[in-house]
């Protein structure tokens, strides 16, 4: 197979290879990295860029190559979402209240990829403390899509909360990045932006030195350009960790072993309610098509029925924000991050520094989950959305009798304008309509780019699974992969800029 | 069920979150929006389903008492506004 | 003690209750892996767990649960299997989370109970329960005149809560009930109970009521019949909690006796001024916003391990106390001996060298204990061993030495150390029982006083001041039961039975 003459077109496995054969230096492929980075501030996919540790992470993995004791990603540069506690390097989670704060530990995810030798380019944008669906709430600017629709100029969203990130892949800034999930802010984002985003299983991945938002919904989970990418971040990223009490016990499998093996006999659902009311009949297509696709490499295909579909986004709408109002009281201004000047007294020193340091949406959030949790409403709202929580995993359960995997649209459409969906909170939240009941169920989730829409932006399929089945979804994601033959490609539009 | 200012000044305080007074209106407005939404929950019946209290089928995890963190009070303090001797500082608080 | 208290209108009943805080003994704490010691520099015993770092997470300490378990069954109270740890959520400097990770409906220990003995009898005060919460950091307000300094070493550290019943009738019964529940848990190892460095504290709630309240309140369980109660927060020595509540109930009644109401708040006891203050604040009341700790899984403990640490449990006070007055010890020895383990303990030892239990108890009460009070030290800081009082003992049961000599040793080896039984050889203090040596002294003492002898016709009780003289000829050594028995004989008194 010939590989690409531009070092950043390589995928993550094909710059694998190349840096293992010493084909390619690590110092050669992070520079141009590192070059693309600088030169596409116009798309604001970063908050922190590392160039210097990442050439010194870089020649440090040249000289392993060299002895002979390479690892598995060694010398491969990644993205990392600001999410991500990295140590020494600022984190912010997109908001002004860590706005400078340098963590002095390493999250257990990146600090199984610096064991495996990968190379840090820098930390990417998302919606502040992972609340959004369009990176549009980040202090630190908003993230523009990549992709523009065809004869277009107008900026367009990469999904959130994992904004950064999408568009760091989409756009061949990094050979891929990792990206956190709550609500879908790996799979919408990446059915956006044209690229692949997985969310395990819930504790799959290690939770430890990850900002928390929602604990009990929270996963990271690798982006990237294709699924065989996703297969190699992922084994990497994974593992059981000890210091996170919802890390699940069960070995890491090597996700790359199996993934041509197709997808003949196996039994795919379609659950009938992710057909909402006024559909748009492009999403509608792909699905069918992909359906199609399915069927044509032998898949079975069943409907199935998933009754509690519709008040998945509600009951998320008041789990998500309840955890996320208890998570975010530590942000104080005592011990670390911003903290309002002139306080008079510790009650100033609170309201001030977090109305300060927190965004719109954040506050609203955070009072959201404070009233669902308080005395006279906790069983009306907290506990009652609880045990939907606990119905529409059962609607998995029941559902998984009669089909390995589920084939829905990813996002009910296309990467939207900056600015168009920010008056209404409600229709921003809308856009996880299809991801969150898998954050809910604690189920693994992947979206695959499947298709264009007419005025030519990416849409993706998702396939939900069993619970530490990621392996039967990647392989089905690869199966949509090969027949899509989707390899559109975003203009560079921001070089021009 | 639905919101009114004095609601969400309550609710502010006890986030420990500022509100401007001409924000207060807006946010009930929001607020209001939501939980709205949010009451179509009550459709369903739910007698007899437990609330969801772990995603992972797994027991708690339990460790080893050994002592094997802390005893670095200047990592501890690296981000800390205005501590001193390593304390942290905050204006007086009267008990 | 009279249980009632004598108003202008009546006689009014004190209503007790009481939850107290009590820092378990482990290396590290609750969650994180920071050490527990007492006293150590500001800020050196915190991990970023206790911090409440972002992204930080909860792995709870197996010695901590067993130690509670432990603690449970020494209550004689029932076990929990499965229960839920929740976040109670508020904000205060020294509570770096926003929330304290505890137990609220589902605690590990339920039901149990508690036997006080009073001087005329024995009062059982149920335990309601027990659950475990971290412990929160110190503030110091007296370092600066506008600032508050915060010291968290102590954030973190395992609490056990024990809530008592409202079962205790008096201020006495109050302080007894805090000595016998310190008492249980240094015998158990669970707790080292020592108020003064804060690992006990107890916040007593106190209500006062007409009599006949009460019984009231035991037949059908509304706590109406108690009144309103008030809850004095923090009380750090028996003697404060028997004065607080003293200073309470007589301020309850004297509101009510006017004409007033109580009303149900929080107060705190000033132990210069001996009065309780409302600690009312000018916020609202706390609503605490409950809800399972989505880091947390539910705590599930196997019937096998208890069963295990129940046959590892060491004889504990009641038991301890039960054993003793079988062998012979009146109760009331019997409940000062077992009061500490420390003593315990050490009668123990003495017992193991094979005196008998009622002597070494009478010696110990007798002799030692009063030696070591009026030197200010406690038992472990003694200067006697447990081996070394045992031989004195020993040797006054053998009749080697006479008690007098006896107490002449304890002061030779408290003051100088060294073996009672060389002590005694060496310095020819053995009891002297030869009668005719004895003979001798009597002779010598009647023939000196012949005006005595001629008194004692009349006055027969005279025959001790004889007996004193004989032993003063002895230089103490003759044993006093000998003397007196051949004095009469020599001199012609008849005992009257």
């Amino acid at each position: 197979m010939s590989l690409p003459t531009t070092l950043t077109d390589f995928t993550l496995a094909e710059a694998r290879d190349a840096v293992q054969s010493k084909k390619v230096s690590s110092r050669e492929l992070t520079s141009a990295f590192v070059k693309a980075v600088a030169g596409a501030r116009p798309l604001n996919a970063f908050v922190t860029e590392t160039p210097d540790k990442a050439l010194q992470m870089a020649a440090a993995s040249d000289a392993r190559i060299a002895a002979g004791t390479a690892r598995g990603l060694e010398g491969l540069p990644l993205a990392i979402k600001d999410l991500f506690c990295t140590k020494g390097v600022r984190t912010t989670a997109g908001s002004n209240i860590l706005s400078n704060f340098v963590p002095p530990y390493e999250s257990t995810v990146s600090q199984n990829l610096w064991d495996a030798g990968a190379v840090l380019l820098g930390k990417t944008n998302m919606d502040e403390f992972a609340m959004g669906s369009s990176n549009e709430t980040s202090h630190f600017g908003p993230v523009f899509n990549p992709w523009r629709a065809r004869n277009s100029n107008a900026n367009l969203v990469p999904g959130g909360s994992s904004g950064g990130s999408a568009t760091a892949v989409s756009g061949n800034l990094c050979l891929a990045a990792t990206g956190t999930d709550t609500g879908g802010s790996i799979r919408q984002p990446a059915a956006v932006t044209g690229t692949v985003g997985l969310k395990p299983t819930y504790g799959r991945c290690s939770r430890w030195g990850i900002v928390a938002f929602a604990s009990s919904l929270d996963q990271a989970g690798p982006m990237t350009r294709t699924v065989r990418d996703a297969a190699i971040l992922l084994k990497h990223m994974a593992s059981v960790d000890p210091k996170d009490s919802t890390s699940v016990d069960v070995p890491v499998p090597d996700y790359e072993a199996g993934l041509e093996s197709g997808v003949k006999g196996l039994r795919v659902g379609i659950p009938k309610e992710y057909r909402i009311d006024n559909m748009p009949a492009e999403i509608e297509q792909l699905w069918t098509k992909g359906i199609e696709w399915l069927k044509a490499q032998g898949a079975e295909i069943v409907d199935v029925s998933l009754p509690h579909t519709k008040y998945a986004l509600p009951t998320y709408y008041i789990v998500a924000p309840a955890e996320a109002s208890s998570n975010l009281a530590r942000y104080d201004g005592v011990r670390y991050g911003h903290r309002a000047k002139g306080a008079k007294d510790i009650l100033d020193l609170y309201e001030r520094s977090r109305a300060e340091g927190f965004g719109k949406e954040v506050q609203r959030r955070i009072l959201i989950g404070t009233y669902v949790l308080s005395s006279g409403y906790y069983d009306a709202y907290y506990s009652r959305a609880q045990k939907l929580r606990t119905l529409i995993a059962r609607d998995f359960t029941l559902a998984y009798e009669k089909c390995d995997v589920l084939l829905t649209p990813a996002t009910p459409g296309p990467a939207f304008g900056i600015g168009d969906k920010s008056a209404d909170p409600l229709a921003m939240y809308l856009n996880d309509i299809f991801t969150v009941t898998v954050n809910l169920a604690g189920l693994p989730g992947i979206s695959v780019p499947a298709g264009l829409t007419a005025e030519g932006l990416p849409l993706g399929l998702q396939l939900i699974g069993k619970a530490f089945d990621e392996a039967t979804i990647l392989r089905a994601a690869r199966a949509i992969e090969t027949a899509s033959g989707f390899n559109a490609k975003p203009t560079q539009w921001w070089r021009a800029a | 069920m639905s919101v009114d200012k004095d609601t969400v000044r309550r609710i502010a305080k006890l986030s420990r979150l500022a509100l401007d007074e001409a924000r207060v209106g807006p946010m009930v407005d929001e607020l209001n929006g939501i939980f709205t939404w949010v009451q179509q929950l009550n459709e369903v019946n739910v007698d007899g389903v437990a609330p969801m209290t772990s995603v992972v089928e797994q027991r708690l995890k339990m460790r080893d008492d050994k002592v094997t963190e802390g005893g670095n009070a200047d990592a501890l303090m690296a981000n800390a506004p205005g501590g001193e001797d390593h304390f942290f500082v905050v204006p007086k608080v009267v008990e | 003690m009279s249980k009632t208290i004598k108003g202008a209108t009546g006689e009014w009943e004190i209503v007790i209750g009481m939850e107290v805080h009590a820092q378990i003994l482990s290396e590290s704490k609750l969650f994180s892996g920071a050490a527990t010691a007492f006293g150590a520099e500001p800020n050196s015993q915190v991990s970023f767990i206790d911090a409440g770092m972002p992204g930080m997470l909860p792995v709870i300490n197996r010695k901590c649960v067993e130690q509670a378990v432990r603690t449970g069954l020494g209550l004689k109270a029932q076990i929990n299997l499965t229960s839920v740890f929740d976040r109670k959520n508020y904000f205060f400097p020294d509570l770096p989370q926003g929330y304290q990770i505890s137990q609220y409906k589902s605690p590990i220990v339920g039901e149990g109970e508690i036997l006080l003995d009073m001087k005329d009898e024995t009062i059982t005060v149920g335990i309601e329960r027990l659950h475990m919460e971290q412990d929160a950091g110190k503030s110091l307000h007296d370092q600066h005149p506008d600032s508050s300094y915060i010291d968290l070493n102590r954030s973190g550290v395992a609490l056990m809560e024990i809530v008592s019943k409202p079962h205790m009738r008096s201020s006495e019964e109050a302080a007894a009930f805090l000595k016998k529940l310190r008492s249980i848990v240094r015998y158990l190892g669970t707790c080292d109970g020592n108020m003064d460095e804060g690992s006990m504290r107890a916040d007593v709630n106190v209500s006062v009521c007409r009599t006949g309240g009460y019984e009231k309140f035991r037949v059908d369980g509304d706590f109406k019949h108690l009144g309103t109660r008030c809850e004095i927060k923090n009380v750090n020595s028996m003697r404060f909690v028997q004065l607080a509540v003293e200073y309470e109930a007589r301020r309850q009644v004297d509101i009510l006796e006017d004409g007033g109401t109580i009303h149900q708040e929080t107060r705190r006891y000033d132990s210069k001024a001996n009065e309780t203050r409302s600690m009312r604040s000018k916020e609202d009341a706390h609503d605490y916003r409950y809800f399972p700790d989505p880091d947390l899984m539910p705590l599930v403990l196997d019937q096998a391990w208890v069963d295990e640490i129940a046959k590892s449990l060491p004889e504990l006070p009641d038991e301890k106390k039960a054993r003793l007055v079988k062998a012979g010890l009146s109760p009331y020895d019997a409940t000062v001996l077992v009061a500490e383990k420390e003593s315990a303990d050490y009668f123990e030892a003495m017992l193991a060298t094979g005196i008998e239990a009622k002597a070494a108890a009478n010696w110990l009460n007798n002799e030692y204990f009063g030696r070591l009070n009026r030197s200010g030290l406690a038992i472990a800081d003694g200067p006697v061993t447990a081996e070394a009082n045992a031989a004195i003992v020993a040797m006054v049961a053998s009749n080697m030495i006479s008690g007098k000599i006896a107490k002449d040793v304890l002061d030779i080896v408290w003051s100088e150390g060294g073996d009672p039984k060389a002590i005694v050889e060496a310095r020819g203090l053995k009891q002297v029982t030869d009668m005719s040596a004895i003979d001798k002294a009597i002779d010598a003492v009647i023939a000196a006083n012949p005006d005595k002898v001629e008194e004692l016709k009349a006055k027969p009780k005279m025959v001790s001041w004889f007996v004193g003289q004989v032993m003063k000829q002895t230089g103490g050594k003759a044993n006093p039961g000998v003397v007196n028995v051949l004095l009469k004989t020599r001199l012609g008194i008849v005992d009257e039975g």
